[in-house]
């Protein structure tokens, strides 16, 4: 288990969201390769549908990939996502490299999940193949774990 | 790093509650998580039902809800229109009804192919202004996300999820590699 590397990236045209402002509640990171590409759409819009589960466990969702945030804003419009795309834009990839999931053949991240506890240690992690959509079980176990007493999911 | 399984397991298994076609006891059975609104579940339907004739009696075919609600905002009322008329048993009437006529499905049509199928629309009606199967399709939807059901059309064959191609072909060949094992 270890302390998620702390980013501050923006979440819209000037506007700023940073992992410390999270702090208190678990947060969900969702790594995704592009905004409009067809698996990506689904995997997000498939977490918009679960977003009252997530929130049941008081979790925060943040999508980020490499789009500027005005891709972003066109995106979450179109495809009505109600949390929030975080644009890692310049320098491209910064906060997907510290994470270790940049692919930096594709120029874009990887398709990646991260699940932080209230204090900002993650508790899990999934990298998926590109082609694939993860879907949210894995989220939601990890979460679930997190509610037990010393229920930690070392990451291996 | 996961613990997640390549092939995803249904963790719902086929029950009594569930709107299914063809024998129980039959060697081979399709589940699919769908949405009335996806096109590509729109794509699959006469896809499944080839597949049903190809079949017949070797193949148990179950339908489960899984709307997408936010990019299709008919789906849930659509579902919810499906799930009323299984209380009148008219479940795969009204689901061929859906997929034959995707194209429109708001809720005046929804009540005219009820009225079509010479069902009691007006308690259709009734019942999607008041949400009464609301409950029954977040339950099946839950429980495909469990299962691990990742967009739509999602199936799974004898209990694993498939992830091949939705066209006839791929399809048959995964049934057909499920019932030699179901064989052995």
């Amino acid at each position: 288990m270890k302390q998620a590397p702390d980013f501050r990236l923006p979440s819209g045209p000037g506007q700023y969201v940073s992992l410390k402002e999270l702090r208190g509640k678990p947060v969900i990171l969702v790594f995704y390769p592009a905004d409009w590409s067809p698996v990506c759409g689904d995997q997000l819009a498939l977490y918009n549908e679960v977003l009252p589960e997530f929130a049941k466990y008081g979790a925060q969702l943040v999508g980020i990939s490499v789009d500027g945030p005005w891709c972003h804003r066109a995106y979450q419009d179109a495809r009505k996502l109600r949390f929030p795309l975080l644009a890692d834009f310049e320098p491209k990839g910064e906060v997907a490299r510290r994470y270790g999931v940049y692919d930096a053949a594709a120029g874009t991240t990887q398709r990646a999940l991260f699940v932080l506890d209230d204090q900002g240690m993650i508790r899990w992690r999934y990298v998926s193949d590109p082609a694939v959509n993860p879907g949210a079980e894995g989220i939601l176990t990890a979460l679930e774990e997190l509610k037990q007493p010393g229920g930690v999911h070392e990451p291996a | 790093m996961s613990r997640r399984d390549n092939r995803a397991q249904l963790t719902v298994p086929v029950g009594p509650d569930d709107h299914s076609i063809g024998r129980e006891d039959a060697p081979l059975t399709l589940v699919e998580y769908g949405d009335f609104q996806c096109p590509h579940c729109g794509r699959a339907y006469p896809t499944v039902k080839e597949l049903q004739r190809r079949l017949g009696a070797q193949l148990r075919f179950v339908f489960r809800q899984f709307p997408l609600t936010m990019i299709h905002p008919e789906a849930e009322h659509a579902a919810e229109a499906a799930e009323a008329a299984a209380v009148q048993r008219a479940f795969w009437q009204m689901h061929d009804r859906l997929f034959e006529r995707q194209f429109a499905l708001d809720d005046d049509h929804l009540v005219e192919y009820a009225d079509e199928l010479g069902l009691d629309s007006e308690r259709i009606r009734g019942e999607l202004a008041a949400g009464t199967y609301t409950a029954n399709v977040r339950e099946d939807f839950m429980g495909g996300i469990k299962s691990g059901v990742n967009g739509t059309p999602t199936f799974y064959i004898n209990g694993v999820r498939y992830d091949g191609g939705y066209d006839l072909e791929s399809l048959l060949t995964a049934l057909g590699s499920a019932a030699a094992v179901a064989a052995t």
